[in-house]
């Protein structure tokens, strides 16, 4: 009696949530111009809403589980063409959000954070790999979302030395990504005990489309005895050209063949399946890893002000940085953010277009805390003094 | 006894004469029926699309099952394996729950966020409940009267009033909610988070959470012990939890809330059900594609079954 009494009541008020006023967020999702390289092939053009498309999916997650909590959640998408002022939009988008997630190059991520509009806001980096906004260039108000170059490249490291492929020939491109990539390859190999027993930088500049049969053995053909080929291309421009045309039978790995990736279209196993088809739903294409990184982006926000009841960035962040912290990324574990670079840990599947290979961390390589952190910058490796203070 | 496994393994309609354990096989779109007596697979049926929930009406006369990626529930004769008809279900039925009326099944539709009601009888559809993102644990209350489904991206427990089929609370739970169940007394809704690592216990009657199971085992990871699928036995003894890809089967008090002990099982294991006295349970392992058996009295596995590819759900049914 007393229980339907109860519940008689309860229904009378409504939810039982210890919200009482309503919380709207507002999330900016500012996009760069980037200069994109030309590529020999057209096969895979980058799609218009990469990034934008899971910053959406991560809005509407956010609000489905603020409506039982009487929380709305905005997106404002902003984007830069190259005439565009960046520094006007990016002001703009400031103004009107406390929380903003960039799709940008690393060069627009340091200009925007350090903007004076930017201090004591929350920026979240969902697109730019680079290891040093992980550690000598750091800043304390920006979060990482999308896995560094050097969490890519240990990936690849450890799968390497669980294959027992560990004598490498590397291929780089050009471009000054790839050789960021290759060095990021280079220490992964020396912190796992892989040997690249020699390097190559990829020069040519005919289509490879008609003539990669003849150029590539040939290319190749020099490199001493090894067990497996990395090609550092981040564009793809070349390296899907060098898979089967090399002078001995070797499998490829790093931007072909088996390639480390925040996010790949395999990836169905801890319910990624469903994040999966909702993607596909709302985009109308498999979701890339930029896209994982800007749905990462909202859905840690919203994880945050869903636990704390707090909008202010202070709190947010705190949130963020503190052990209560847990976002289910789909990766079969919980992900939380390193507090001395601000990088959100990850495994890191690693796929061939077809299916998924391996989840590292692979079993085996542990960590005296979190086996997650043998993937990229450790704390001891971490030269990011703009967040000691999160000690 | 020749005869008779010659008889179970032809398959026919006739009633087999032992006990029986079902298995929803995901990735192999069927079922795989373990005899208990024998503790072997005699029959297997070919069902629908990613065969998940799987359960039996209150009177054993039919079997309901999720066929996922065929966005149905299918009606099986158990005698005969055939399929009877479908019912409707919204999209991408994940699992359910029949509630005490033995009429009304509640279905998570993981897709879709929403919560559907089915009269097996008229076999329509009664009510939709919007709920969280990727709905899947489903409880009913011994008294019929509340309805749970958790939502494993949304991290909470939505409180259904059977009577409106509203919902009058919602409550959050930690990362990734996958199963719920309430005590026999009704007075307890436990909810396990896959990822959070946890078992959130809330006192029913004001919603409130009372207290949270965490779980250790030796040598795993924390962040790789993952509660899913858990079932409490009816003397109130005991609750048997299954942490996922640790492959271990955690053995809670269901009244002091303290873990007893980890039992090794097979990879990834999932769901789980016991059979008529609860001396045994029967647990799915999804990755290594095979049931282990444990003695509930011993505490300890006894056997491992092969079965289809990813079992998931598993459900007893008596034949005697």
């Amino acid at each position: 009696m007393k229980f339907i009494l109860t519940l008689a009541l309860l229904l009378a008020i409504g939810f039982v949530t210890p919200v009482s006023a309503q919380i709207d967020v507002k999330i900016a999702y500012l996009k760069g111009w980037r200069a994109l390289p030309p590529t020999l092939s057209n096969l895979d053009p980058i799609p218009d809403d990469e990034g934008l498309s899971g910053a959406q999916l991560g809005r509407e997650d956010n609000a489905t589980t603020g409506k039982f909590l009487k929380q709305s959640y905005e997106l404002l998408p902003f984007e830069a063409s190259p005439d565009d002022d960046l520094t006007a939009i990016a002001r703009e988008a400031l103004d009107a959000s406390d929380f903003l997630v960039l799709n940008a190059t690393r060069a627009d991520v340091l200009m925007i954070a350090d903007m004076p509009e930017a201090q004591g806001k929350l920026i979240f980096n969902a697109s730019a790999p680079d290891n040093d906004l992980r550690s000598d260039a750091c800043r304390a108000n920006v979060f990482h979302t999308l896995p560094s170059r050097a969490m890519l490249s240990d990936a690849l490291a450890q799968f390497a030395v669980q294959k027992k492929w560990t004598d490498w020939a590397l291929i780089t491109g050009p471009r000054e990504e790839d050789q960021a990539f290759a060095a990021s390859l280079d220490a992964s190999a020396g912190k796992f005990g892989v040997r690249i027993r020699d390097r190559k930088t990829w020069t040519f500049d005919a289509d490879m489309r008609r003539n990669a049969s003849a150029e590539v053995p040939l290319f190749t053909q020099s490199f001493p005895e090894h067990d497996m080929l990395i090609v550092a291309d981040e564009a793809n421009d070349y390296a899907r050209y060098v898979m089967f045309n090399t002078w001995d039978p070797r499998p490829i790995g790093g931007s072909e063949g088996v390639v480390p990736a925040a996010w790949h279209r395999a990836v169905e196993q801890h319910g990624a399946a469903q994040l999966q088809s909702r993607f596909q739903e709302l985009a109308a294409r498999p979701m890339r890893s930029i896209d994982w990184a800007a749905w990462a982006a909202v859905r840690s926000i919203g994880e945050a002000v869903t636990r704390t009841n707090a909008t202010d960035p202070a709190s947010v962040r705190a949130f963020l940085y503190s052990d209560a912290f847990e976002l289910g990324g789909f990766k079969g574990r919980k992900l939380s953010f390193r507090n001395w670079n601000g990088q959100l840990r990850q495994p890191i599947p690693l796929a061939h277009p077809g299916a998924l290979v391996a989840l590292a961390p692979l079993e085996g390589f542990l960590h005296r805390v979190n086996e997650l952190d043998t993937l990229g910058l450790d704390e001891p490796e971490s030269n990011c003094a703009a967040l000691g203070s999160n000690e | 006894m020749i005869k008779w496994t010659l008889i179970a393994a032809l398959a026919l309609s006739a009633p087999a004469t032992a006990d029986e354990i079902w298995i929803s096989n995901e990735k192999d779109d069927t079922i795989s029926v373990i005899d208990i007596e024998t503790m072997e697979v005699t029959r297997t049926i070919e069902v629908g699309e990613r065969p998940r929930g799987i359960t039996f009406s209150k009177d054993f006369s039919v079997l309901y099952l999720c066929a996922s990626d065929s966005d149905t529930v299918q009606v099986i004769d158990p005698d005969t394996g055939k399929i009877l008809h479908d019912l409707p279900s919204g999209e991408d039925p994940e699992q359910f729950v029949l509630h005490p009326d033995n009429r009304h099944l509640y279905i998570a539709n993981e897709d879709d966020a929403i919560t559907t009601v089915v009269d097996t009888e008229t076999r329509k559809v009664v009510a939709q409940i919007d709920v969280g993102i990727e709905p899947e644990g489903m409880a009913v209350s011994p008294d019929g009267r509340i309805s749970i489904t958790t939502s494993e991206t949304t991290s909470m427990a939505h409180w259904i009033d059977t009577s409106t089929q509203e919902l009058f609370a919602n409550t959050l739970v930690d990362q990734r909610p996958r199963h719920a169940e309430f005590t026999l007394d009704g007075s307890e809704l436990w909810v396990s988070a896959e990822i959070g690592g946890t078992i959130s216990i809330f006192d029913v009657s004001d919603q409130t959470e009372k207290a949270k199971i965490t779980f250790e085992v030796q040598g795993v990871h924390p962040d790789r012990v993952q509660p899913v699928g858990f079932e409490l036995t009816q003397d109130g003894r005991y609750a048997f939890v299954a942490l996922g890809p640790s492959n271990h089967i955690a053995v809670v008090d269901q009244k002091t809330y303290e873990v007893l002990d980890y039992i090794l099982v097979g990879r990834r294991v999932w769901h789980m059900a016991f059979n008529g006295d609860e001396s045994l349970l029967f647990t799915t392992n999804g990755v290594s594609g095979d049931v282990t058996v444990i003695d509930v009295e011993k505490l300890e596995a006894t056997k491992s079954i092969k079965v289809g590819r990813f079992p998931w759900g598993a459900a007893f049914r008596p034949t005697n």
